[in-house]
């Protein structure tokens, strides 16, 4: 969710407003219904990407894959990820999101190395992973273009960036913050501002200024009864998106 | 996809509470999708194993036998059932009569006989065939909890089972279902339905009949070795003075309803006999918890779907668990039990008002519902397509049918 990194990206503002909303995080009724809803379409698309390029060798699971979850919030991805097998780590910069999820896994029995932190202060470690994960955080982030460069860096050669965001049409505008906040108050008011909407070709461009290529997009659309979600169709207002990061 | 070491005891993903056909079938459905289960059963193993002939007898849609074709079930229950290649359904004698034919909707039956005791064995076969399966029978509840991630049950022998969901498989007046304090709905009816097997000297040729009298429905279904099921619903006086008469008295007050189409009768089990009643829960999950068979909806025998409604529920949960477990998604969060319960209460509730319909609208004597039911069942013979509704609903081949009841299995 807010993968906010310090100093740099940093969107202050951002932070607050996810702080607030924390305790509520795994609430399937509360303010991040729309996230729960899309869980289960987005995991499917995460799953079968990272077992299609990466082939782990269970099958059907995601051991010996060590991966990186950026804006974890309250481990909504993270968890499912671990119970596969993959070797979590999982960073948000919201403090109180990070308590709950850790709390969570401990009753769980899972492991996940849950930090505190950004994408800029991970890199710093030099730390490499096989992927990385940033879902719902493109459009939270001051300056997408630097936030795709660190992600990349973070990537292992051959690796993939995996991410997933609103699209800056008309649609995504009309959908993913009119009604969505407005009319049907699926998720609250001021969640997201449709300037920092990013649109697949842009996505593309800057992936290829920074040594990864878009391998896939795939459109992630609500049922109109909002009740669940399911992959495929229009891409013009939740998308996901695949980069392969160049060995070269 | 057992995981997380959060307390002691028996760690499994389904802690099943009710060891019957649809325990049974639910914990192999969980397994054919690497999910492991406890099945906890108060009776023991000898009575699960019963080969006795108990004269008990089950219909199989076709999408359940489909169903348990897939779960490995079928190979060994195939010899003893016995296909229903038609249904004649008739207002008492009138000679307008709604006729079902398999050929009309493929060539295959519209579902199978099978006596209980065949079911029961083949069941436990492929229960303690697998590994995936802990059958603990013989053993009672002492204690439930139910928590935020958990569901923990302990047994009177010190045994203590946890798992992410626990299944109410307990049947009719759940003791789960009580505890977890859902409310059921239930409709008595004045009747009784009397069951009991008969051998008789003509063949039936594969064709169940159900007979509708203002008295009730009277019903032969076909089974193997020239015998039928016969369900009989009546006044509760009338059932109490047939199970009380002598055979010889019983038998000619069946011969006379049955116009002696099959010959000469003979008892070929014991009389039973059900209260015909409804119940339905108000809902069928709660934190960690989900009711299936007739611990969420029981009928009466009137349309013989109450163990075909049951298995139809396992095909969606294990369909639904299955995504989850393929996902790595919490096997009990809340979500998908609602996506369950969203799957399966319109089938539920379908069911219940066609069996209450049929129940309320033949145990009547008045002159113009007579008329209008003999007409009805004659003009539904002469109208193709809505006969075929009727005859794939029958046959359960209806709706958004979950994958086991097409016969395809559950992709892990």
């Amino acid at each position: 969710m807010t993968a906010e990194p310090a100093g740099d990206s940093a969107l202050k503002a951002e932070t607050e407003r996810f702080r607030r909303l924390a305790a509520t995080w795994w609430d399937p009724a509360g303010p991040m219904r729309p996230l729960h809803l899309i869980n289960p379409a987005r995991l499917d698309y995460l799953v079968g990407q990272l077992r299609r390029r990466l082939w782990p060798k269970a099958e059907g699971r995601l051991d010996g894959l060590r991966l990186l979850d950026l804006g974890c919030g309250a481990g909504l991805v993270s968890e499912p990820l671990a119970r596969l097998g993959a070797t979590v780590v999982a960073v948000d910069a919201v403090a109180e999101a990070l308590e709950l999820a850790r709390a969570r896994a401990l009753r769980q029995g899972l492991a996940i190395d849950y930090r505190h932190g950004t994408a800029e202060t991970l890199a710093a470690t030099g730390e490499r992973f096989d992927g990385v994960l940033a879902l719902e955080v493109l459009e939270h982030v001051a300056a997408p273009r630097p936030f795709l460069a660190t992600l990349s860096m973070l990537t292992r050669p051959g690796g993939l960036l995996l991410l997933s965001t609103l699209n800056r049409t008309l649609a995504g505008y009309v959908l993913g913050i009119f009604a969505a906040e407005r009319l049907l108050r699926l998720v609250p008011r001021g969640t997201h501002d449709w300037q920092r909407f990013v649109r697949p070709a842009e996505l593309r461009n800057w992936l290829a200024e920074n040594g990864a290529d878009l391998v896939d997009v795939t459109g992630l659309s609500l049922d109109p009864l909002g009740s669940s979600a399911r992959l495929g169709g229009s891409t013009a207002v939740n998308y996901l998106a695949t980069a392969v990061k160049r060995t070269s | 996809m057992v995981r997380g070491a959060t307390g002691s005891g028996m760690q499994v993903d389904l802690a099943i509470v009710g060891g019957g056909f649809i325990g049974q079938a639910l914990a192999l459905a969980a397994a054919s999708v690497g999910l492991r289960s406890a099945l906890i059963e108060r009776r023991p193993r000898t009575a699960l194993a019963d080969a006795g002939d108990d004269g008990r007898v089950s219909s199989l849609a076709l999408g359940s036998q489909r169903m348990l074709a897939v779960l490995g079930v079928w190979p060994t229950l195939a010899a003893e059932a016995e296909p229903i290649r038609d249904i004649r359904v008739a207002d008492g004698r009138s000679p307008l009569f709604l006729h079902f034919d398999h050929r009309e909707i493929g060539d295959e039956p519209f579902g199978y006989m099978v006596e209980n005791r065949f079911l029961r064995q083949a069941l436990l076969a492929a229960v303690e065939r697998g590994g995936a399966i802990r059958l603990l029978a013989g053993r009672r509840l002492r204690a439930i909890q139910r928590e935020e991630f958990a569901a923990r049950v302990e047994l009177d022998d010190g045994t203590a089972v946890e798992a992410p969901l626990l299944v109410a498989a307990d049947g009719r007046g759940s003791a789960l279902r009580a505890q977890a304090g859902i409310n059921a709905l239930s409709w008595r009816y004045r009747q009784t339905a009397i069951v009991v097997t008969l051998a008789h000297e003509r063949t039936h040729d594969g064709v169940a009949k159900e007979q509708f009298f203002p008295t009730g429905p009277f019903a032969l279904l076909p089974m193997r070795r020239s015998r039928s099921s016969l369900v009989w619903s009546l006044r509760h006086d009338l059932a109490r003075a047939l199970l009380a008469a002598d055979e010889a008295t019983f038998l000619a007050a069946v011969e006379r309803q049955a116009d002696g189409q099959l010959g000469l009768l003979s008892l070929a089990g014991p009389r039973y006999n059900y209260p015909l009643a409804l119940e339905q829960a108000e809902r069928v999950v709660d934190r960690r918890l989900v009711l299936v068979g007739d611990a969420a909806q029981a009928m009466h025998p009137i349309a013989g779907q109450g163990l075909n409604l049951g298995l139809r529920d396992v095909a969606c949960l294990a369909e639904v668990l299955a995504r989850q477990a393929r996902l790595g998604l919490d096997l009990g969060e809340a979500l998908a039990l609602a996506s369950y319960q969203r799957w399966r209460r319109p089938d539920a509730l379908a069911m219940l008002l066609m069996t209450d319909g049929l129940t309320r609208l033949f145990s009547n004597n008045l002159p113009p519902l007579r008329v209008a039911r003999r007409l009805g069942l004659g003009l539904v013979n002469r109208l193709p397509a809505v006969k075929r509704v009727f005859e794939r609903h029958a046959a359960a081949a209806a709706g958004d049918l979950p994958r086991l009841i097409r016969g395809l299995p559950v992709p892990p």
